[in-house]
């Protein structure tokens, strides 16, 4: 019985670290969707480029830094790591660069244009990355620099029972980092002059205009945001699946969207809900299930939600006007 | 009778001597034996194959995502279908009627239409939850569906799960694809330009002033998917007993990108326009291919040549900037509705 209890927590301390990738992604889907009504599907590929930020840089920063002394002989030590945390802020700094750009050169333009034109614009911004991400990188996975050792963090035997449970170093830095950076978002979102315009301009643009709030420079510090957190997240998971190549966002973006719709689209609780709450099932359906069944089973649920309650777990609901 | 039937009948009656003088008329080859016309110029007769492959796929896309305005970005998963039906059908029943050409022959257009039956219901299934999903969210769930699809299909033993699906006899020949294909756009067009059928353009113009006016969007919306599906489960089926070969990840996002491509460059509810993109998008990879081995060019360019998807993304990004009709779109995307 313990047995089985001891499994069911590992599969979700394993669906937690997977769903906080999925939550930082599902966040930048959200504030997008929040300020412009529309779905970034470039967004998944940012995640990429995150990744293979730090495959460029983290060897760079990890000579100027060093890893720290502390690393590797104190339990948590490679918490100090400087080198980690400036490879993070580089790839949340060029990819919140690359999001700005996208915005400013193909979503803008477009911004008086009906949705269908913004929108396989995007899918070909998506396609463009994808693929010049083959061409620039080439077609193969690369491995990630060892920016921090990865290893099986022990559990002192006095806790008990969950001694048994494998935790990570990558797992807890993800999940930590995680919620340090939707703290950091909160604040911004919350507390100050940019983060209320944000929240004005997603209740009524043309109100937040006439009370002369520039809508240009909200739309690309939410791009900016949004695409910082993509990087983030294209780290932190590189940091557990050393293995990138220039298709990975593809699959994580669907997901990370998915787990925006759940929680309820423009809802920043919502996506981090739904980001959790979906990498918790697909780490059950690989655990007890058949692991080919993951993606359909995920893809269902998000039918299952659209049809019986297409505003999402937190979403409130919106009238459409005619 | 009508007059486009009879151009309908007529054009039927020309794809038929077409493919009777390809297969019977004799040239000589390199060293002088005689060979039919596909014997000689197989590979351009491939490409023809595809030319008209995708033509259906690309009108029936054209009347979901053209005609009636709803964004379909799954259209791979119903090729899948009906090419999976249809050749499980041939496969195991087709050699009891006997291995005769015509009982072969009978078999494949039978399983033709019956995998175009079972792309239609899947079309059906995406259909229903489409009543309540605009734009994005119906894009994202067609492609949601387009997976499912896959990932049954490499859950299905009977299918041949991961290892693909080989074997089928190679029925499809230039008469059944290119009468596929005219019988395609016979039905669409004079679909949409009944009366009947003015319901799908109302759909798509204004959706809630074609409601007021009493027109059953739901039925609509519904209908032009499941004929959408049923088309291009009769394109799967052909393709599959073109290529007797099919593999779960031949029908990916990466296929339905590019049937969206087609229609969008040729103009959404332009069905003409669709051809001519189907034609020149599948003619395109092979002028790359033959680019991409020039010595004379410089490296990179012969690289991005091979790549054909960067040059379509671009595409897709500079048309929406500069021409979001596409290249004979009748559809004016550009005026913003109130």
């Amino acid at each position: 019985m313990a047995d089985k209890l001891l499994e069911f927590l590992q599969q979700l301390v394993n669906g937690l670290s997977q769903g906080s990738i999925y939550a930082l992604i599902a966040l930048g889907y959200t504030m997008v969707f929040g300020v412009l009504r529309f779905i970034n599907f470039a967004h998944g590929d940012v995640y990429m480029l995150g990744a293979f930020a730090g495959f460029y840089f983290g060897p760079k920063v990890t000579q100027l830094f060093g890893r720290g002394a502390a690393a590797g002989s104190m339990p948590l030590g490679d918490l100090l790591n400087p080198a980690a945390w400036v490879t993070l802020l580089v790839a949340m700094a060029l990819c919140a660069v690359i999001g700005i750009v996208i915005e400013r050169l193909c979503y803008r333009p477009l911004r008086e244009r009906p949705k269908l034109t913004v929108l396989i614009t995007a899918i070909g911004v998506s396609l463009f990355l994808e693929n010049g991400g083959q061409y620039a990188f080439g077609v193969d996975p690369k491995s990630f620099p060892e920016i921090i050792t990865d290893r099986a963090l022990e559990i002192p035997e006095s806790w008990g029972k969950i001694s048994g449970l494998t935790v990570t170093l990558s797992q807890v830095l993800i999940f930590g980092v995680t919620l340090l950076l939707m703290l950091v978002l909160r604040h911004i979102v919350v507390k100050t002059r940019m983060g209320m315009a944000m929240r004005a301009l997603s209740f009524n643009p043309v109100a937040a205009q006439l009370m002369g709030i520039n809508i240009d420079v909200v739309i690309s510090f939410t791009f900016g945001l949004g695409s910082a957190l993509a990087g983030a997240a294209g780290i932190l998971t590189s940091m557990q699946q050393p293995s990138i190549d220039p298709l990975m966002g593809v699959n994580a973006g669907l997901k990370a969207f998915v787990a925006a719709v759940l929680g309820g689209i423009g809802n920043l609780q919502g996506a981090a809900l739904g980001g959790l709450l979906i990498g918790v099932v697909e780490a059950l359906v690989v655990g007890y299930g058949n692991p080919t069944y993951r993606d359909p089973i995920v893809f269902g649920a998000l039918i299952v939600i659209l049809l019986l309650k297409p505003t999402g777990l937190l979403g409130a609901s919106e009238r459409e006007k005619v | 009778m009508e007059r486009s039937k009879v151009t309908l009948f007529s054009t039927l009656l020309l794809f038929g001597l077409i493919s009777f003088g390809l297969n019977h008329f004799h040239v000589a080859d390199g060293s002088g034996h005689a060979v039919t016309l596909i014997q000689k110029y197989s590979y351009y007769y491939d490409i023809l194959l595809t030319i008209g492959i995708n033509i259906i796929l690309a009108v029936g896309l054209n009347l979901v995502n053209g005609y009636t305005g709803q964004f379909s970005l799954g259209h791979a998963g119903f090729m899948a279908a009906g090419a999976y039906a249809s050749s499980w059908l041939t496969l195991s029943y087709g050699y009891s009627l006997g291995g005769g050409a015509f009982a072969t022959t009978f078999a494949f257009v039978i399983a033709l239409l019956l995998g175009g039956v079972a792309a239609a219901f899947s079309g059906l299934l995406v259909g229903v939850p489409s009543l309540r999903l605009k734009g994005d969210y119906l894009a994202i769930v067609t492609l949601g569906f387009n997976e499912i699809i896959k990932g049954v299909i490499q859950n299905c033993d009977a299918l041949g799960a991961q290892r693909g699906l080989g074997g089928m006899a190679p029925s499809t020949n230039f008469f059944w694809t290119y009468a596929f294909g005219a019988v395609t756009v016979y039905v669409v067009l004079s679909l949409v330009n009944s009366t009947y059928g003015r319901g799908f353009l109302a759909v798509r113009d204004d959706e809630i002033a074609a409601e007021a006016m009493g027109i059953n969007t739901t039925k609509y919306k519904v209908l032009a998917f499941v004929l959408g599906a049923f088309f291009a489960g009769i394109a799967g089926g052909i393709y599959a007993h073109f290529k007797q070969f099919i593999h779960p990840e031949g029908f990916n996002f990466m296929k339905s990108v590019d049937v969206v491509v087609m229609v969008i460059l040729g103009g959404m509810g332009s069905t003409a326009g669709v051809c001519v993109a189907a034609a020149l998008l599948t003619i395109l990879p092979e002028v790359l291919r033959y680019v991409s081995h020039i010595e004379a060019l410089p490296e990179w360019l012969r690289h991005i040549a091979e790549n054909r998807m960067i040059l379509y993304s671009l595409l897709l990004i500079v048309l929406m900037l500069t021409r979001p009709q596409g290249l004979f779109g009748a559809v004016n995307l550009k005026r913003k509705k109130a």
